[in-house]
């Protein structure tokens, strides 16, 4: 019998007073009971369109069905035909404007918690699971992915499960991109990440860390070395300024570095070698996910004001609404319809406060949003001595530069096909940020699968 | 791992390392960086390479020993192995077509400027180098300097080899007796850039600072390595790290260098408490 109830089954959550304080994970995950029951909303439906709304297209039925069946394994087995990383995606994805979006279940009520139920089977096969996933049979064919992100990840592991002799480039010197250097352990517990990338690892994917591709080693010379195609998933880039006075102070610092700082070299922790200016008030300028993570990040590293400054409405704040509502709870302070002018500093170089202008809204915008306008003679001072912007990134030049004929857009962003990721260049093939600019991990997971795909057909 | 086949204590506190780094020695040129960590739990630093080796497949770092991780780098010893070590970042030195050129290096500065001169003589560009340090226990390369210069100026702060002054006051006097360069390029402390640049400004010479802010990826994705130059913010790992000295707002750069002084001391003492303790 279906379970009926029109709202979904709620996550434990971190008291918000204690978890302001510290960088456990937020979300504590489905109990066995909740995920039974949760599982007991889904109604099967035989055209189900939740799937549609997932980029990487998961049974989401059948894997939901199997937890009703208690063949937890099962689940996971059906999940990871699709995503290698589904761990990572029961916690970050969007679901609510993907599969849960298209749940008829959500057309009264809530939509079934497939991403909480997702996390469960993932958790659950962390925990659990003693076999070991098998290596396919090598088919001969070597290809070279660039960056370890979540769209180099799932490429590899998808040419890796059909026998393709997959090594990834990663600058950094731990794989993962942006899951291990920008979201925040508090969201994304960085073990999770290094176990679905063992995983990948047990496949037969070998991880080269501190190569970057166009410096180290550039793409002419990968199919020298005999790789066949290349993907490029190099990400989002390079971090963006607001251009305003003040931008170069000490103390001010884009969410890229502020994240780097705090989740890839462990600043949070006392013994970290790595510095980080902790302020008592901080700023982050941006409202998408990217700010509420650096602003949860500054509150937990102990500032006692941390405000999010975003020249629209609510309405308009790109970051998920479950993101907005765990930092207002933690006592973010939104500063909204507020627009930085200036950034003011002391006599040695240091924030000491920004200045904003009041703004207010008028006609739809290119983007469909309503565009900001300032209020004249509205200037106001907000103390500050960390500024975190948070607006969004540019392409890297990197690989551009170094390889010839690469086509790329008026942004810099390099030019692939949506469903195969094909470039202008013949065997070498981009996704994710690097081509889509700051999107989500999910989309660029999208992207690496479908590159994997249309790279086993150009090969095989 | 990467492992340091040389060790060498060029003073006090400069020490060579030559580094096993083949991939890295295939593409290095002057002018451009490494980022490593010493160990498992250490910071990204970045390093300019001092110079490379195709062959051998190495890379030689000059450093001084100034902060926490700096320190910690100089207890690893020849034959071990440091954790991580990335490069060539950075764009390489333009010197091609350069004809005539004054190289100034200050203190550890010159480990940077002597692969430029290097190259430059090797180009066949005629090369004068100016190097100054504290004092005659500072020197460094001098060797190396004379053997790719085609005049080379050494200068100590307190006469105890060479000439007594700056690099700036044997700059000026050459550039006062109406000789003229191509280009000035300047590598040292980034003060001592910055009265570099404003000397050959009123000369009007072209200048070629090379700037060392702080980083932490060395690939853009940070931005703290951000230097205003002529008003726009350029990135040093991408851009960078060889600015026009002419463009450069040197005061920002000098503020942001000294961020984390304070963290830094605590760090310093800190690891010099720990090393104490192992002595002990």
């Amino acid at each position: 019998m279906a379970n009926m109830s029109l709202t979904k089954n709620e996550m434990i959550l971190q008291d918000p007073k204690e978890r302001g304080k510290n960088f456990n994970e937020v979300a504590l995950g489905y109990s066995l009971e909740q995920a039974l029951d949760e599982a007991e909303r889904c109604l099967s439906c035989q055209n189900s369109p939740c799937r549609e709304g997932c980029p990487v297209g998961i049974k989401i039925p059948e894997f939901i069905k199997k937890i009703k069946e208690k063949d937890f394994e099962a689940a996971y087995q059906i999940i990871y035909e699709d995503s290698s990383l589904p761990a990572v995606c029961g916690r970050v994805c969007p679901q609510e404007s993907q599969c849960e979006k298209f749940c008829v279940r959500g057309n009264k009520g809530e939509s079934v918690g497939i991403g909480r139920l997702e996390r469960f089977v993932a958790d659950w096969h962390s925990a659990n699971a003693k076999t070991k996933v098998a290596a396919a049979p090598k088919n001969g064919h070597k290809v070279a992915v660039v960056g370890s992100g979540p769209s180099g990840l799932t490429c590899a592991g998808d040419l890796a499960r059909k026998g393709y002799e997959v090594s990834i480039f990663e600058a950094l010197h731990v794989a993962g991109g942006v899951l291990v250097y920008g979201i925040p352990e508090f969201r994304l517990p960085k073990e999770i990440v290094r176990k679905e990338i063992e995983t990948l690892k047990e496949l037969g994917v070998k991880i080269e860390t501190n190569v970057v591709i166009g410096r180290t080693i550039s793409i002419d010379d990968l199919f020298e070395d005999g790789f066949e195609a290349v993907y490029v998933a190099s990400g989002a880039g390079l971090p963006n300024f607001m251009k305003i006075p003040g931008e170069n102070l000490c103390g001010v610092y884009s969410a890229n570095e502020f994240l780097t700082r705090t989740n890839l070299m462990k600043a949070y922790k006392e013994d970290s070698a790595t510095p980080i200016k902790k302020g008592n008030n901080v700023i982050v300028v941006g409202g998408g996910n990217v700010a509420m993570d650096a602003a949860r990040s500054a509150l937990r590293l102990g500032a006692e004001n941390v405000y999010i400054v975003y020249r629209r409405s609510e309405e308009e704040l790109p970051a998920r609404k479950e993101e907005i509502e765990h930092a207002k709870e933690e006592g973010i302070i939104f500063k909204l319809l507020n627009n930085p002018v200036k950034i003011n500093g002391d006599e040695k170089g240091f924030v000491k406060s920004v200045t904003c202008l009041k703004q207010e809204l008028g006609e739809p915008d290119a983007s469909g949003r309503r565009s900001p306008h300032p209020v004249e003679g509205s200037e106001f001072d907000i103390q500050a001595d960390v500024v975190i912007i948070a607006i969004g990134t540019s392409p890297n030049p990197l690989i551009k530069d170094t390889t010839k004929g690469l086509e790329t857009d008026r942004h810099g962003c390099i030019v692939a096909d949506e469903a195969t990721g094909k470039t202008s260049l013949n065997r070498i093939y981009a996704g994710g940020d690097a081509v889509t600019g700051s999107a989500t991990v999910i989309l660029a997971m999208g992207a690496g699968k479908a590159a994997a795909k249309a790279i086993d057909e150009e090969l095989k | 791992m990467y492992k340091i086949v040389r060790k060498e204590q060029l003073n006090e506190n400069i020490i060579l390392m030559e580094i096993d780094a083949p991939l890295v020695a295939k593409k290095a040129e002057p002018g451009q960086f490494i980022i490593l960590r010493v160990n498992q739990e250490g910071e990204r630093i970045p390093l300019t390479i001092a110079d490379y080796d195709r062959e051998k497949g190495t890379i030689t770092i000059i450093f001084q020993i100034v902060g926490a991780t700096t320190q910690l780098l100089n207890t690893k010893k020849q034959g071990e192995s440091l954790a991580d070590f990335v490069g060539p970042l950075g764009r390489a030195s333009e010197l091609d077509g350069l004809k005539k050129v004054c190289v100034v290096g200050g203190g550890v500065g010159c480990a940077i400027a002597y692969p430029i001169a290097k190259k430059l003589h090797k180009l066949g560009a005629n090369v004068t180098s100016i190097i100054g340090f504290k004092d005659r226990e500072h020197l460094i390369l001098e060797k190396e300097f004379d053997a790719c210069s085609d005049r080379l100026i050494a200068v100590t702060d307190d006469g105890s080899y060479g000439e007594k002054g700056f690099v700036t006051d044997a700059l000026r006097e050459i550039l006062e007796s109406k000789e003229e360069f191509d280009q000035v390029i300047t590598i040292g402390p980034i003060v001592m850039m910055k009265f570099v640049s404003q000397v050959t400004k009123e000369f009007n010479i072209k200048t070629i600072v090379s700037m060392s802010p702080i980083m932490v990826d060395g690939t853009g994705m940070c931005g703290a390595c951000r230097i205003s130059v002529g008003g726009e913010t350029k990135f040093a790992c991408v851009d960078g790290p060889d600015f026009d000295g002419h463009l450069v707002d040197f005061d920002t750069a000098i503020a942001r260098s000294a961020m984390y002084c304070e963290q830094e001391r605590a760090a310093h003492t800190h690891v010099c408490n720990l090393l104490k303790q192992e002595v002990q």
